[in-house]
């Protein structure tokens, strides 16, 4: 039975976790994520069946999720950017071994120890993998309560469809946030399917390996072409994303979680004095909605990406245009978190410099 | 009627073995195979295996295997014993794995109580790397990052890591044996099988550290590593039972 409850984000995630059957859940401490771990710790012990356990660091709470992982259980971790950054080694193997498992990156300030604000720094990390070798991650960015509810019972579900550490990329807003969020029913575990390539013991067949070693180079590239061909499946099965105004706008905003939120604010108000502006609001950072961008290039040629970063997204954006419009910055990187009116200034501004609003000049852009 | 006394054990794979003449590692893979077919638990054994020479260890045992990052095998095997805490759950590790970049990693394990097993190779040197040095490394060792033989102000002392996890209150059985005599390779299997009971009896975690020859690295030939096994490297490793409180003879 679905109900709505006021949560705080952090809070949300482990109950939608709890709700997803996550059945293992390794952690360790760091702010802005400590409600997470310390919600899975008490709402674990309700099931005789599910495990936390508080690791001695970063390292051990991932490689605790690989064995987890093995052993055919939903499995999940959480963290904020420095302990993500420790976590990468386990990401690349779960990558490798094709294991599936959920990492939640509550992202804060950087780079080093940062400070404990909200920011987008870790687009690049999330987005291009993050640890060695030729792999992604998928990377899902929620934008609010609900969304955080929705996208972590996705992030199991793609990590079990595809065999594939999937991370559940929010910032320390998003963690601290409250808000009212439907939780779903749990899901029944009984009826997902059956894990294949489990190791629990080989009894009645032959045992099992599972490994990321590949001594023989054409092997290697194989199972390198494999996982490559997995992620062209996954960009083909999930890209998801969120068009807001793009109608009649004459300049699209691209922008993820927290700053697509502060966005739309900025956007309904300059709607108010009549600036066309709308959204393009990535909700899996990869795979990237290249295509849909694309296709707004047919009519829009100025595309502003909003980012809490010194501009990581922006790159994705460029080639997913691949100069068919005009790709505009602003950003804030620190954990200095913008208002809308200062989004709905800028926008603005560059609305008007670049004579969106109709000028006499404007075909010349075009 | 002929009476069968010696055979590959049920559980070794018919795979040659990889490893270099005079390796321990052939001799310690067969044991594990042995205690795995004697006290019956391989339909629900589940092996770490390392990052090192004995990486390859899932051409060799017939069990189920889960690669480890190297030094997190016993974080992997912590993740897999604690969803299914039936089965047997057992980490085969080298010197530089378990007591260099996984020392964190084991000291909680065994502080924790995880009711795993760990076989802890010892053999003083990272050998798949070719032979650099150790924690475990003796003073005045020559390696190839100790040219000059490992020295105290500069690379610090062999570490005892066996030592150091007794002191661990969740670590039940401990003990550091040899294989480098039919005597030592006997105990070895002993104690092998004992470390399985403790996890069997869920008593907690146990470790059996195993002094091995490395003929290739050391620079020796095979007969003379058996010897410097016991006439050196026992001196700073002595073989002995280092904790027990499993009540199991």
């Amino acid at each position: 039975m679905s109900e709505k409850v006021l949560m705080r984000g952090n809070h949300v995630i482990g109950e939608a976790a709890i709700r997803a059957g996550c059945q293992f859940y390794a952690g360790y401490p760091i702010t802005p994520q400590n409600e997470l771990t310390e919600y899975m710790a008490a709402a674990m012990a309700a099931y005789p069946d599910r495990v936390f356990i508080q690791a001695e660091s970063e390292l051990a709470a991932i490689n605790m999720v690989i064995g987890a992982a093995m052993a055919g259980a939903r499995a999940m971790t959480s963290s904020s950017s420095p302990g993500i950054s420790l976590k990468q080694e386990g990401i690349s193997y779960l990558a490798g071994q094709e294991l599936p498992a959920v990492i939640v990156n509550v992202m804060r300030g950087g780079p080093g120890l940062g400070n404990i604000a909200p920011t987008q720094g870790d687009y690049f990390q999330a987005t291009r993998g993050g640890g060695h070798g030729d792999y992604r991650t998928v990377v899902l960015a929620p934008a609010s309560g609900q969304e955080l509810v929705d996208l972590t019972l996705k992030a199991f579900e793609y990590a079990d469809h595809y065999r594939t550490p999937v991370i559940l990329l929010a910032d320390g807003m998003m963690g601290q946030m409250m808000e009212p969020v439907v939780l779903p029913p749990p899901v029944d575990l009984s009826q997902l399917p059956s894990r294949p390539n489990i190791l629990d013991g080989a009894k009645g067949r032959p045992a099992r390996l599972i490994k990321s070693l590949y001594l023989d180079p054409p092997m290697m590239e194989e199972h390198n072409w494999k996982l490559y061909r997995k992620y062209q499946q996954i960009a083909r099965e999930i890209t998801q994303w969120e068009e807001f105004m793009v109608e009649d706008a004459r300049l699209i905003v691209v922008a993820y979680g927290t700053c697509a939120r502060i966005a739309k604010g900025a956007i309904r108000r300059l709607r108010e004095m009549d600036v066309k502006v709308g959204m393009l609001r990535p909700i899996t950072l990869f795979p990237f909605p290249s295509k849909p961008l694309r296709e707004l290039t047919l009519k829009i040629k100025d595309f502003l990406v909003l980012e809490l970063s010194t501009g990581q997204m922006v790159e994705d954006v460029k080639l997913a245009i691949e100069g068919r419009a005009r790709t505009h910055f602003y950003g804030r990187p620190g954990g200095v978190v913008p208002t809308p009116d200062e989004f709905a200034k800028y926008i603005n501004m560059l609305y008007h410099r670049q004579e969106l609003d109709g000028g006499e000049n404007e075909q010349s852009y075009i | 009627m002929s009476k069968v006394i010696f055979k590959r054990p049920k559980y070794l794979k018919p795979n040659i073995f990889h490893y270099c003449p005079g390796c321990g590692h052939s001799i310690i893979h067969r044991l594990i195979a042995e205690v795995l077919e004697e006290l019956e638990i391989r339909d629900k054994a589940i092996c770490v295996p390392p990052a090192g020479c004995a990486v390859l260890a899932y051409n060799y045992l017939d069990v189920d295997m889960g690669e480890a990052p190297h030094g997190r095998a016993v974080a992997v095997a912590t993740g897999i014993k604690r969803v299914l805490p039936d089965r047997i759950v057992f980490t085969y590790q080298g010197d530089g794995d378990i007591a260099a970049i996984g020392t964190a990693e084991i000291i909680h394990a065994a502080n924790r109580g995880e009711k795993i097993t760990a076989i802890f190779v010892n053999n003083g040197v990272y050998g798949m790397t070719g032979g650099q040095m150790a924690p475990t490394t003796l003073l005045g060792q020559v390696s190839t990052t100790t040219p000059f033989g490992r020295d105290i102000n500069r690379d610090g002392f062999p570490l005892d890591l066996s030592e150091m996890l007794a002191i661990a209150k969740g670590s039940v059985y401990i003990e550091r044996t040899a294989v480098n005599s039919p005597k030592n390779v006997r105990h070895t299997k002993r104690a092998i099988e004992k470390a399985f009971k403790v996890q069997m009896a869920n008593l907690g975690f146990s470790l059996v550290e195993i002094l091995s020859q490395c003929p290739t690295n050391w620079k020796m030939g095979t007969k003379d590593s058996i010897k410097h096994i016991d006439n050196v490297v026992t001196k700073v490793y002595p073989l002995k039972v280092i904790k027990d409180e499993s009540g199991i003879s």
